[in-house]
């Protein structure tokens, strides 16, 4: 029915849902959704796999009603990674250009390239992504591309993201194990700011904040590269047990506060408000003290927020903010977020929407998907980037898997 | 803190201060005798002991047996209030011990019932005797059982109302020093060698005029109330890069747990002693990186020169942090409102160093509230105060659970474990 070369899939395992997205890649290279399977996740702590079984039944689950809905067969998928630890950083590379007439040639930009993503980092961690940044040449900073360009000295940034081999290695074999291939692994965060971020907005500079079960993945964007990234491995269930410690009541219970009566500001009117519930049966609930749930649930919030905040002004990324804050992931959903995270951050927040991709669009357009969405466009470039190429396509194709056996 | 006028070093190092180092029961003989050993040059010596044997082979000067017909020479049996009795009655003895010392040093082991039960009863000796006192003590190992513990505990409670100052070592701590091999009585000495340094420090500090000097006062104002747990540091070095390998020297010191100690600490006495040729820069030096290890607490320094300290640089350090849940000594001694305030302060700030929990809602305990309403009336109950106050202790338990992510790894930012509740890390109390 399909071409199978032209229908990629995003598959995130998340710490409250498995989610796995089809898109399919037009021949004028339009990006169409036409397909989504969700699972609850179960095996999942922390956006890292604890139980492998159950993680690969809902991983299943979620592809086959995906393949249902696509009317497809999924073949092979864009695997969405994250958890504590991950790390980014940036790497500036150097080259010497040797050419009599100064000329930065090709090979001189793919040498400092190659240099800058030769970094020293441990045995046991796997370099994710290696993402080409500015080039310098001769201190000039801010060149897109120096080829053609005279100079000495060509440098170039790379934002590297790296994380613990085996760690990462248990979400492939857990994929694999369904007999599925996994095209590439893409650190989440990344994918959410290309689900989320239109091109003007990477341009200004934005700060893209997802906010997932276990962890909260936050991306800037500026000048069109990406500045800053970092993972936090607190998130929603923190917030689930922050209420169950803190109102004493059971975590299950606590769930659903947070959904029904949850948000992330505690304001004046909640004050001494208590809420009553009672069971199917008709017994009654122990009541809940409303302004504690929101006071806990908002100091939880603000904390996450002002660790993004004290991590972004580290490293001097926070003043590249200008096009505003982007909140995605379930923590989205929370009311008011975006206001708190203007009172943190001192920055514009709104909820991010994914409006950069055609399909099933009111469907989609939800704040929880933007990753898997994420996943697809991640994909759709590589795939572009592979059919413009074709004679290599093989080639690349033998590479990547390469890696992935390897690892 | 004072700086002297003086702009030459003095020519006299030694200030006109007679100091008397008492060792009292077995353990504090036992010190008593590592220090003669090592020698204190400008010190005498005095032994306390309720069994004459012991006293026997100690070269101490002065020997004093505080024997009764109730003991019938069998020593104390452990039991402190024996130990008490034996000393009431030699009350007089020991007074005239103590006449025309300016300065007493007190070494004891306590837990026993000789150190215990006799220490007190000499530091009020001391004291009505015109001199100042500071208390030298350890508290038994952990393993010696609870019962000893507590009467240590009790013991130190008794020793603390009656002397200026004490310094406190837990015997628990020497376990870092030794490993599988070390005997017994290698422990027992080193404990006693870690005093004895701690006393030659002191007496260092105090016997010198300082350049930035130190006076008696500062020294007990720093241990008040906090001498449950003190640390104590000493290192010399040598050399034209001792200032630099001080510091190294005296973070790898066991008892500082790699400077962790100095972080806890609330009040740090640092003393510094060189030759005339230590500069300002050394001093500076030294300074700079102990206040950057200690951001949290109230440094004391001082230093002098003594001729016989050329080329080389001596740092005395004492860190003393309150223990959690301690209530400050001060309310009961002293009935007066005003302290009750500072108490209130001080309570809500630094009391609970390490704990993580929500503080309770009730801090006042009923004498407090007592107080406090007094105040508000205008009238002052005196009755209650002197009554013997009861505190409860806290267990040193992390008593908040992590709930779901009780298994996983921890999430551990800047110290902070972020699978707490923020609330609970941050101390909002919901009420």
């Amino acid at each position: 029915m399909f071409d199978p070369s032209s229908i990629i899939v995003g598959l995130e395992i998340g710490t409250s849902k498995v989610c796995a997205v089809v898109g399919e890649l037009s021949a004028d290279g339009a990006l169409n959704i036409v397909g989504l399977g969700q699972a609850r996740s179960r095996g999942v702590r922390k956006g890292e796999i604890i139980d492998t079984a159950k993680a690969e039944e809902d991983v299943r689950h979620a592809i086959v009603e995906a393949e249902q809905m696509a009317d497809v067969e999924i073949r092979s998928v864009y695997l969405g990674v994250t958890g504590g630890h991950l790390r980014g950083f940036n790497n500036r590379g150097v080259h010497p250009v040797v050419s009599s007439d100064r000329e930065i040639s090709e090979e001189d930009a793919q040498d400092v390239v190659k240099n800058a993503k030769a970094i020293n980092i441990s045995a046991e961690s796997h370099v994710i992504h290696a993402i080409r940044q500015h080039f310098l040449v001769d201190g000039q900073e801010g060149i897109t591309n120096p080829v053609g360009m005279l100079g000495a000295r060509v440098e170039v940034d790379v934002h590297v993201i790296h994380g613990n081999r085996n760690r990462l290695q248990n979400a492939v074999r857990a994929v694999k194990g369904l007999q599925l291939e996994v095209d590439d692994i893409v650190f989440n965060g990344l994918a959410s700011a290309l689900a989320l971020l239109t091109n003007e907005q990477k341009e200004l500079g934005s700060l893209v904040i997802d906010m997932g079960g276990g962890t909260t993945e936050y991306v800037v964007y500026a000048n069109g590269i990406i500045k800053h990234t970092g993972v936090l491995a607190v998130g929603g269930d923190h917030v689930s047990n922050d209420l169950a410690y803190g109102l004493k009541i059971p975590l299950g219970r606590a769930e659903q506060l947070k959904v029904d009566q949850g948000s992330a500001l505690l304001d004046d009117s909640v004050k001494g408000q208590t809420l009553n519930y009672s069971t199917d049966l008709g017994l009654p609930l122990k009541p809940v003290n409303l302004e504690h749930l929101r006071r806990i649930m908002s100091l939880r919030l603000e904390e996450i927020f002002q660790l993004i905040g004290q991590d972004l002004e580290q490293a001097g990324a926070l003043d590249y903010v200008r096009a505003g804050v982007f909140i995605c992931g379930g923590g989205a959903r929370i009311p008011q977020v975006a206001k708190l995270a203007e009172q943190v951050l001192r920055v514009p927040a709104s909820i991010g929407r994914t409006n950069s991709i055609s399909g099933l669009k009111s469907a989609l357009d939800q704040p929880e998907f933007a990753n898997a969405i994420g996943l697809v466009k991640f994909g759709s470039f590589h795939h572009r980037r592979r059919a413009g190429a074709p004679s290599f396509a093989a080639g690349i194709r033998g590479v990547l898997s390469g890696i992935f056996k390897r690892g | 803190m004072n700086t002297s006028a003086q702009t030459e070093p003095p020519a006299a190092p030694k200030k006109n201060l007679s100091v008397k180092v008492f060792g009292v029961g077995n353990a504090g003989v036992g010190i008593l005798d590592l220090i003669i050993q090592g020698g204190l040059p400008g010190a005498a010596f005095a032994a306390v002991n309720t069994d004459p044997p012991t006293l026997a082979v100690t070269p101490a000067c002065e020997q004093v047996s505080v024997e009764t017909r109730l003991l019938r020479g069998l020593g104390t049996g452990g039991d402190p209030e024996r130990g008490r009795i034996a000393a009431e009655e030699h009350l007089p003895k020991l007074k005239s011990l103590c006449q025309g010392t300016d300065v007493v040093f007190l070494l004891a082991g306590l837990g026993g019932g000789a150190g215990t039960g006799i220490s007190p009863v000499l530091a009020r000796a001391a004291k009505e005797a015109g001199a100042l006192v500071l208390g030298f003590c350890t508290l038994p190992f952990a393993c010696e059982g609870g019962r000893r513990l507590r009467m240590a505990q009790q013991g130190l409670a008794e020793l603390k109302a009656a002397a200026d100052g004490v310094i406190c070592l837990p015997n628990q701590k020497v376990f870092k020093f030794i490993d599988e091999n070390t005997s017994v009585v290698e422990t027992f000495k080193i404990t006693g060698q870690l005093l004895a340094d701690a006393v030659r420090g002191v007496a260092r500090l105090l016997a010198h005029t300082g350049l930035i000097e130190i006076h008696f006062a500062d020294l007990a104002a720093l241990l008040r109330d906090r001498h449950t747990e003190s640390a104590f540091a000493v290192a010399e070095t040598m050399g034209p890069a001792r200032s630099r390998e001080v510091m190294d020297k005296l973070l790898a010191h066991p008892m500082l747990d790699g400077g962790q100690v100095l972080g806890e600490s609330d009040a740090v006495l640092v003393s510094l002693m060189g030759g005339p040729d230590l500069t300002m820069a050394e001093v500076n030096r030294v300074m700079e990186q102990i206040n950057r290890q200690c951001e949290h607490a109230q440094v004391i320094m001082g230093a002098a020169v003594d001729e016989s300290f050329r080329d080389r640089l001596a740092v005395t350090l004492i860190a003393a942090r309150r223990a959690s849940g301690e209530v400050p000594e001060q309310a009961a001694s002293t009935s007066g409102a005003d302290s009750l305030e500072v108490q209130l302060l001080s309570s809500s700030t630094s009391n609970r160093p390490g704990s993580r929990c929500v503080p309770p809602a009730p801090t006042l305990s009923p004498e407090q509230v007592e107080q406090l309403m007094a105040r508000q009336t205008g009238r002052t109950s005196r009755g209650r105060n002197s009554a013997s106050r009861m505190f409860q202790g806290q267990l040193p338990l992390e008593i908040i659970s992590k709930g779901r992510f009780d298994k996983s790894e921890p999430n551990i930012h800047k110290g902070e474990d972020l699978d707490l509740p923020t609330y609970a890390r941050r101390g909002v109390a919901l009420n």
